[in-house]
């Protein structure tokens, strides 16, 4: 599956800097139940989104018409801890989500990020707090995020840097299909699985 | 000199296929995956799509675990549509990719990381990735075990390897001697409150020390099972006697001369004397007492005979803020003690701890008792093959004569997919990994301990110390 480029994205960024906010608050359990990727907007965040009415939270940040339609997150440390679902990516990716700026994402969220395009920024907690006191205010709330210049631009001018694995990058700007790019070395998985098995024959 | 090397640095030089970058991103080859319900439909999906195959289909084994209703009587049909779909798309994929699947009416069905190491499907020097978080759980068997999502099934399914970075790595000393009613669980859940809920993000974590080499290959499984949740994205310990022992006569492992050419090569697994390690953390596990969770993350966890703590003590203004959303949701006031927390149900269950030995544990607690009138509890074994033992053993009747509901193997209620769910305002003791909100239901509460302490609160009606129960003979 070939993911959407990142290139530059401008948008508006909501924040959510609670600590450890895990894939069950992301995306709760009664939306695992499909084999296809659709309909996760509906599940995303539910229990903070939607009152047990029914109606939206109006105090949930994405319900708020300053942060509605946002691109971008800018999340408390541990972001995306806990189970290994997709759905949670799936889910941020189809409200129009294509960045989260955070001080420490969970590994596999990591990864599931970036295997959908979803950029994730990794920053020093005392920035990542900065640009959530930035993004609150409705008149802050509005970046771009330059991935090629591995920048994040603010309302006021200032710029923040970060830093990303360029293998990551490329994929992410690219849009790569990572199973095709992968597939491409098949002879040299082939060589190697030949000599791992004759090494370890128990393992075939 | 030759170059020192931790077990993780051995575990990766032999399964790269090629580095990619000087990044520490190489191609990993992947011995062994599991395969479940929820989490692989769309990377089949994604196959079919592309027309791709499966690389090496019998290095994988599909079970149904997540979504199956774990009723007493077994049958095959789910009662949801979503799930039944998800069980009978999983079918259709192993039968046109090839994978041997365990259906629900398997004898061999249950939890996955319980079923592969009872089948002998991982193997020391294994590297394992499944779509699952407590796919850490492998590092007790002196394999390498980690958790994927969907789109890196399909790679892995695709092409056998996956683009693989490189992660630091913790070495965890535990020392000491656990004292009576202490299991590992009370290991791990020390060192997450001491670490954090991403305290080994970016890490492998090694558990060494007298602790550990004291307990069994299962009571291991818990530790690195949980490692996940101190953020760790793989465990790892050195395979001794003990693991060679629990292998040997398990269905799929290697036998006779390739036996012994196996166990040989598995005695080189071990991190080198002198190997360095990023991070190094020391647990006396002689001076613990029974942990148990207070609020919404597996870190926010203290021995049975503290008290809720007060968010005013703490002077981080994002921890206090967390602190405070957690005591509201789990309905607690500062101050409380633990062991006055009474409960609405008990859970005994999950890859983490629903093993045989876990059963035996609860079982010794519970014998000759009774559930308290106010609690639903339940024992949901970790397999169908850990069921039929324990009711050959006579453990089945003990919970059954003492009010717990003996139930079919499943995820069951460690996060509710299927059909045991709380209701908001229940409160749960669990011998779980996640205490997250709404993880066994939408406003429910849980707390997290070992199977034994569940059994422990399922009597007393309310948290306890196990260590001050009745003696009995």
């Amino acid at each position: 599956m070939s993911m959407q480029p990142f290139s530059q994205v401008t948008g508006k960024a909501a924040p959510m800097l609670a600590a450890n906010i895990d894939t069950d608050v992301i995306m709760p359990k009664q939306f695992l139940k499909g084999i296809d990727r659709n309909g996760l907007d509906r599940g995303l965040f539910f229990d903070l989104r939607v009152l047990p009415s029914g109606e939206p939270n109006p105090g949930f940040v994405l319900n708020q018409p300053a942060w509605e339609g946002a691109r971008f997150m800018v999340v408390g440390p541990n972001f995306g801890c806990g189970s290994s679902r997709e759905h949670a990516v799936w889910g941020l990716k189809q409200v129009g989500i294509r960045a989260l700026i955070g001080s420490s994402f969970a590994g596999i969220f990591y990864d599931n990020c970036q295997r959908n395009g979803v950029l994730l920024i990794t920053l020093d907690e005392a920035t990542v707090q900065r640009l959530g006191q930035v993004v609150s205010q409705p008149q802050g709330a509005e970046i771009t995020i330059d991935l090629e210049a591995q920048q994040i631009r603010l309302q006021d001018g200032s710029v923040v840097e970060f830093q990303i694995d360029g293998l990551r990058k490329n994929a992410l700007m690219l849009g790569l299909d990572a199973i095709g790019t992968t597939l491409q070395r098949s002879e040299q998985i082939r060589a190697f699985e030949r000599a791992h098995l004759q090494a370890n024959p128990w393992l075939a | 000199m030759t170059q020192t090397r931790t077990l993780y640095d051995k575990h990766i030089d032999s399964h790269t296929v090629c580095r990619l970058d000087d990044q520490g991103h190489v191609l990993l080859y992947i011995d062994r995956q599991v395969i479940n319900e929820y989490t692989s439909p769309q990377a089949f999906s994604g196959l079919r799509e592309a027309g791709r195959g499966v690389w090496r289909a019998e290095t994988a084994l599909a079970v149904v675990d997540h979504v199956n209703p774990t009723a007493p009587k077994r049958i095959a049909a789910m009662p949801d549509a979503g799930g039944a779909r998800q069980v009978s798309y999983l079918a259709e994929n192993c039968a046109d990719f090839g994978i041997e699947l365990f259906d629900v009416l398997d004898k061999r069905q249950g939890i996955e990381h319980v079923i592969a190491p009872e089948q002998g499907f991982i193997l020391p020097g294994m590297v394992v990735a499944a779509g699952d978080s407590h796919t850490t759980t492998y590092g007790a068997l002196g394999g390498f075990g980690f958790g994927i999502g969907t789109s890196e099934i399909e790679h892995l399914l695709a092409s056998q390897t996956l683009v693989y970075k490189r992660l630091k790595t913790m070495r965890v000393t535990v020392d000491g001697e656990l004292a009576p009613g202490l299991t590992s669980k009370d290991v791990i859940m020390a060192l997450i409150g001491r670490i954090g809920a991403s305290g080994a993000t970016g890490y492998a974590i090694e558990f060494r020390g007298s602790t550990i080499d004291a307990l069994s290959v299962e009571a291991r499984m818990t530790i690195c099972n949980m490692a996940v949740e101190a953020g760790a994205r793989g465990a790892f310990m050195a395979p001794d006697e003990k693991v060679f022992a629990y292998l040997k006569d398990k269905p799929r492992v290697p036998k006779g001369e390739l036996w012994e050419q196996a166990v040989a090569s598995w005695r080189t697994l071990y991190s080198d004397v002198g190997a360095r390690f990023d991070r190094e953390v020391e647990l006396d596990a002689g001076t613990l007492e029974p942990m148990v969770t207070w609020g919404t993350s597996p870190d926010q966890a203290a021995p049975i005979g503290a008290s809720v703590p007060d968010p005013q003590d703490i002077s981080d203004p994002i921890l206090r803020q967390d602190m405070r959303r957690a005591l509201d949701y789990m309905g607690l006031e500062a101050g409380m003690p633990l062991n006055r927390i009474v409960i609405s149900h008990a859970f005994i269950g999950s890859c983490t701890n629903a093993r045989i030995e876990d059963l035996r544990d609860a079982a010794r607690v519970v014998r000759g008792q009774h559930v308290a009138r106010h609690v639903r509890a339940m024992i949901v074994p970790g397999s169908t093959q850990v069921r039929d033992q324990a009711e050959a053993e006579g453990l089945a009747a003990v919970f059954i004569d003492a009010g717990f509901e003996w139930r079919q193997s499943g995820c069951s209620m460690c996060l509710a997919m299927n059909d045991d769910v709380l209701e908001p305002g229940d409160r749960c003791a669990s011998s779980t990994n996640r205490n997250f909100e709404g993880r066994q239901g939408a406003g429910a509460r849980t707390h997290l301990m070992s199977p034994a302490m569940v059994a422990a609160a399922a009597i007393a009606g309310h948290l306890t110390d196990i260590r001050h129960l009745e003696p009995r003979p």
